[in-house]
């Protein structure tokens, strides 16, 4: 390992190790679940154990009188309180203009309960125990209704409406793309490739389960509330403003250490209302700590889309259009991102890393009985890459073409950025061909055929994977998002406050929940203003601290919040010149700045970086005239585009034919994630998403009870997490363009691993199998899967 | 979890004495049991560790028999010389229960107390026809299973050793749970003087023999005479991780794959 010291500058481009790891190995993390405060109460949700039914009646007299207890609360309380409902910060579309349907989304449920887990009602005492004894206490008379929890029974004409004045179960009815020119190009098509797919409902599972603590001091009408947010701002917006009517002002949110967050914590959830909500009424704070089991009903789920999707090629294997039909899964509520996930983070992906002239995709997003859905790492873009690229490998199975070959033919060559998609977004840079050669020659792929028969002769089949992908994140330019639906900006700010000393406290509107920010952005700022690395602290998740920010999500940090940073940092230099012009006697312009010194050209006059940050906060000789004191700077960024990471992965299987088990021997990911400050920490992203995406194709499922709408994978005896025995060692490199419109190059590197690999694992299973004609199979592929499609294919050859 | 009473009795009578009047429950290891009360699936009004009563700890052998205490958890099984010399089958299957944690902490009477439908040490105790020792009686495995999480043992019955009947041969296989790492399916083969006996745990509502496989190997004790066996679905369970027809499957499969093991103790 690299000796680093942190009295050095350490600048983009090195891997120090991570500063924020110190506390978290040695135990030293402070979670909201640490937080304890004068007076503490606990709180417990009781939550509907059924799909769907009618609330008639809560009865708590019992429960209420139970020791201990403080409060208990229902959904008529809020209602009396007027609080308000959880707004979605999307409004979609839909295809006739209209619109999305857009139900009340109250905390504690009223009149109807519309998922299992679906919070009822809140109970306040003074231990937890207390808590949850008086919550079984509570009589609830449900009166139940038929539930539905997949799409297509949900479309269903008769089928059973989650919302009474929605029946029919249809948010919206939405589209992309050119419908006609698609219907033209498919009628000149000589093959056409198709695909009836699943993406498989997932449940995020952090490592840290969600928590809410609560306090609200009635002399100043101040409120205060810790979170396990990844967007504390955000959630002092939409719980202040739109849900409890406290002035922004008045309501102090704080997302200390969290544990994680994979998207499942960048939502307002309900919890958060009600804790801040009932910490007032009961007088004192009041914490709530999320149980595992109760985790898996009440977190937001990702993915589940049932899709039809078509490839129309020319004879030569050229890509002429693509048509895709999704219904997507919202649950029982609109939660904040919802509907935007399946619709704009989704269908502008189609046009992959190819040249496809005609992209036409309808999304049709749906109410059931199940967990509300919302963005998952990746987020639309996994479900994209995955119906793309299970195209593109059938099309060239169908077609008899090399799968790295039909690819080849189709990519976008490098010369063509900027690249103007059929479906918005247009690509500022990439080269997916160099990806693709990286990642072929990395996989030793010229070997394949050798290692599939030495598989064969020990009775197993081999085989070999391809997924080239791109996404869009560095959510995102305002203007563009503001278009889409969405009810918020999406820039980013950061502050970078020099001290006396020299010394750098950073303020910025992101949050770190193990992506290592607490090193990069130290890195960026040692880069670009020259000063140690020990000297520059990152400061994030207190809306009292920090001036304002999105959060953490959308592979946005470094894209957005670290061009914040970044020309914070450039105004920092802007006025530290100005200063050093004066005590050097020079002329601004005349003024360079480079390594932490400034410095006259062509002489020996210069002033440190510390020199300068001195004058300006003791400024006997400084020119107060024309400059203020002090030296701190801050800059709101608004990206110009989206960022466009993107890569070659490359899996390899072997999977045993008895019993139908994978087993995923080598991962080769090639990487364009644009300028990469800590190489370390993206080999950590890249690993940790990949991760996450082979769950996803090999073991995750959640599963609901069609007929009762029971959550048949709620505990982790069920719901199947990868492990490190099932995850290989990776090879992982990058093969980086430049972002072109990013002050510092980069594009961002979180969601990628887990936006290429479930369709690189997934083709790769299909290729083990293909001899047999299997063209395709859902995820997870478990082995009873694997098996079962085996088998079928048996019968079918046996029976010709 | 709600509150409880707890002792740690020092002796086997004392032990027996508290768990007398039936309200309280015996705590191994707790790698079930705290579970369910943290779930509150279970409220013991007293738990009765049992970790410091000598009587329930300790292996040995008398050449014909092992006899290993109810106490012993699954890390002493799988590591202890007289185990693996005698019945190197039953070591590794203790070996491969659950993680390191769950075999540090886990032991042989609290499985078998338990009698997960899903438990790995059922099948030894059955495919041995092992006698289970208690604090009233002996009772012989065939008669100890009584479906799902049921057993022959009544209220503030203590079990306090298991006897296996030291066989010619004996093997393993398991095809894990993919979540939970439970048997999916597991089968135990042994081979005596006086013929084969066969377990299988995990695929039905309980532990089970299957008297088609015993009359197999029996005649054959290779993995060719199972070969092409496949149970009969309809008794086998089916849930999100596999339909009943492959549970059928891996029963003929993992068959095959424990009498290799028994017959090639030293592999694996
Ligand atoms: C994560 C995890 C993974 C696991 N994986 C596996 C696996 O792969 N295979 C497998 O077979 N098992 C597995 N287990 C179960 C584990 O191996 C234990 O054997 C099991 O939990 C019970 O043993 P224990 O000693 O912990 O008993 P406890 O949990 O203490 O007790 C279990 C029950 O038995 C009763 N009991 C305990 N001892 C006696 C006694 N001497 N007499 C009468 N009653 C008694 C208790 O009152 C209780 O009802 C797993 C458990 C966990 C938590």
């Amino acid at each position: 390992m690299s000796q680093i010291v942190g009295s050095q500058i350490v600048g983009i481009g090195a891997s120090p190790l991570r500063k924020e790891d110190l506390r978290f190995v040695s135990g030293r993390g402070h979670y909201v679940a640490d937080i304890k405060r004068p007076g503490m109460t606990a709180g417990v949700f009781l939550r509907s154990p059924h799909a769907h039914a009618r609330l008639k009646s809560i009865d708590s007299a019992v429960a209420q009188a139970m020791p201990g207890v403080l409060a208990v609360f229902t959904g008529a309380d809020l209602k009396a309180a007027n609080v308000g409902g959880l707004p979605c910060g999307w409004g979609i579309t839909g295809k006739d203009g209209k619109p999305m349907k857009e139900p009340p989304h109250p905390p504690l449920a009223q009149e109807k309960v519309r998922h299992v887990g679906d919070a009822v009602a809140f109970v306040v005492a003074e231990t937890a125990e207390q808590a949850r004894s008086a919550a079984e206490a509570i009589v609830v008379d449900y009166d139940m209704l038929p539930a539905v929890s997949g799409v297509l029974e949900a479309l269903r004409p008769g089928a059973p409406a989650v919302f009474d004045e929605i029946p029919g179960n249809l948010c919206c009815d939405w589209e992309l793309g050119d419908a006609a020119a698609t219907e033209q190009a498919f009628a000149k098509a000589a093959h056409v490739a198709h695909v009836s797919l699943v993406n498989n409902r997932l449940i995020g599972n952090p490592m840290e389960p969600r928590a809410a603590v609560a306090e609200h001091e009635p002399t100043t009408g101040q409120y205060t509330l810790w979170t396990t947010s990844q967007f504390p701002h955000v959630v002092r917006l939409l719980m202040g403003n739109m849900v409890l009517g406290i002035p922004q002002h008045k309501l102090r949110v704080v997302a200390p250490d969290v544990g994680g967050g994979f998207g499942v914590k960048q939502f307002h959830y309900a919890e958060e209302a009600v804790v801040t909500w009932a910490a007032a009424k009961v007088g004192r704070p009041v914490k709530w700590v999320c149980e595992r089991s109760e985790g898996f009903i009440s977190d937001a789920h990702g993915r589940d889309h049932v899709t039809e999707a078509e490839l129309a090629l020319d004879e030569k294997g050229k890509f002429l259009a693509i048509r895709v039909k999704t219904l997507a899964n919202m649950g029982g509520y609109l939660s904040t991102f919802g509907p935007n996930i399946p619709t704009n983070l989704y269908a502008p992906l189609l046009s992959g890393v190819y040249t496809i002239p005609a992209i036409y995709c309808e999304v049709k997003v749906v109410f059931t009985n199940t967990v509300p859905v919302d963005a998952y790492r990746g987020a639309g873009r996994p479900e994209a890459t995955f119906v793309v690229e299970r195209l593109v490998d059938i099309a060239a199975m169908e077609m008899g073409i090399d799968k790295a070959d039909i690819r080849r033919r189709n990519m976008i060559p490098k010369e063509a950025y900027p690249y103007q998609t059929p479906v918005i977004v247009q690509y500022d840079s990439g080269d997916p061909a160099g990806c693709l050669a990286g990642a072929v020659e990395a996989a030793d792929v010229a070997g394949f055929a050798a290692r599939k028969q030495a598989s064969l002769a020990k009775g197993k089949l081999r085989g070999l994977g391809f997924s080239t992908y791109i996404e869009a994140c560095g959510l995102a330019p305002s203007r563009i998002a503001g278009r889409l639906g969405a009810r918020g900006g999406l820039y980013e700010s950061a502050t970078v406050r020099v001290h006396p000393t020299g010394h750098v406290t950073v303020l910025i509107g992101t949050h770190n929940h193990g992506q290592g920010h607490e090193t990069t952005f130290a890195q960026i700022v040692s880069e670009k203003l020259g000063v140690p690395f020990a000297n520059v602290d990152i400061v994030f998740g207190d809306t009292d601290k920090v001036q304002f920010g999105m959060g953490t999500y959308g592979s946005r940090s470094l894209a957005v919040g670290g061009s914040a940073l970044a020309r914070a940092s450039d105004k920092v230099i802007t006025k530290g010149k100005k200063i050093a012009a004066h005590l050097l006697e020079a002329d601004e312009q005349d003024v360079d700045f480079s390594a932490g010194v400034f410095s006259i050209a062509g002489t020996d006059r210069k002033k440190t970086f510390e020199e300068v940050a001195l004058a300006a906060y003791v400024p006997h000789d400084y020119p107060l005239e024309i400059l203020e004191p002090g030296l701190e700077e801050q800059a709101y960024y608004d990206p110009v585009n989206f960022t466009y990471p993107g890569g070659a992965h490359i899996a390899e299987v072997e999977i045993d034919p008895e019993t139908g088990v994978v087993t995923l021997l080598n991962y080769t990911a090639v990487d364009d994630v644009g300028t990469v400050i800590n190489p370390m920490i993206v080999e950590g992203q890249l690993h940790g998403g990949i991760a996450q995406g082979i769950g996803q194709a090999l073991f995750e499922n959640c599963v609901y009870d069609d007929d009762t709408g029971q959550l048949l994978s709620g505990s982790f005896m069920d719901y199947c997490m990868p492990r490190a025995d099932t995850v290989p060692s990776m090879k992982i490199s990058t093969h980086s363009t430049i972002c072109t419109h990013t002050p510092l190059g980069s594009k961002g590197c979180g969601e990628v691993g887990t936006i290429g690999s479930p369709a690189a694992v997934t083709n790769a299973v299909v290729d083990a199998l293909a001899h047999l004609g299997i063209t395709h199979i859902d995820m997870p592929a478990s082995p009873n899967r694997i098996w079962r499609l085996i088998q079928n294919a048996m019968l079918g050859r046996a029976a010709e | 979890m709600r509150s409880f009473a707890y002792d740690r009795p020092a002796t086997m009578d004392r032990a027996v004495a508290l768990l007398s009047g039936g309200q309280a429950m015996p705590l191994a290891g707790g790698m079930t049991l705290l579970p369910t009360m943290k779930l509150r699936l279970s409220a013991p009004e007293a738990l009765v560790d049992l970790s410091s009563v000598p009587e329930l700890k300790g292996i040995s052998s008398d050449g014909k028999t092992l006899t290993i205490g109810a106490m012993t958890r699954h890390i002493d099984v799988a590591r202890a010389p007289e185990v693996t010399k005698a019945i190197p089958g039953l070591a590794r299957l203790a070996g491969r229960i659950g993680d390191p944690q769950v075999r540090n902490r886990g032991t042989l009477g609290g499985s078998l107390a338990n009698n997960d439908p899903a438990a790995d040490y059922p099948a030894a105790a059955l495919g041995l026809g092992a006698t289970l020792i208690t604090s009233k009686r002996e009772i012989a495995a065939d008669d100890f299973f009584r479906g799902m999480f049921e057993t022959a043992l009544e209220p503030g019955e203590l079990l306090t050793a298991v006897r296996f009947p030291i066989p010619r041969a004996a093997g393993y296989a398991k095809f894990p749970h993919p979540a939970s790492r439970f048997a999916l399916v597991g089968v135990f083969v042994a081979r005596f003087a006086d013929g084969v006996r066969v377990a299988v745990t995990g695929a039905g509502p309980g532990v089970f023999r299957c008297p088609p496989l015993e009359a197999r190997l029996a005649e054959d004790f290779v993995p060719e005479a199972v070969a092409g066996y496949a149970a009969d679905p309809k008794t086998l369970n089916s849930d999100i991780h596999a339909e009943a027809a492959f549970r059928a499957h891996l029963i003929g499969v993992m068959a095959r794959r424990a009498v290799a093991a028994a017959l090639q103790p030293t592999a694996a």
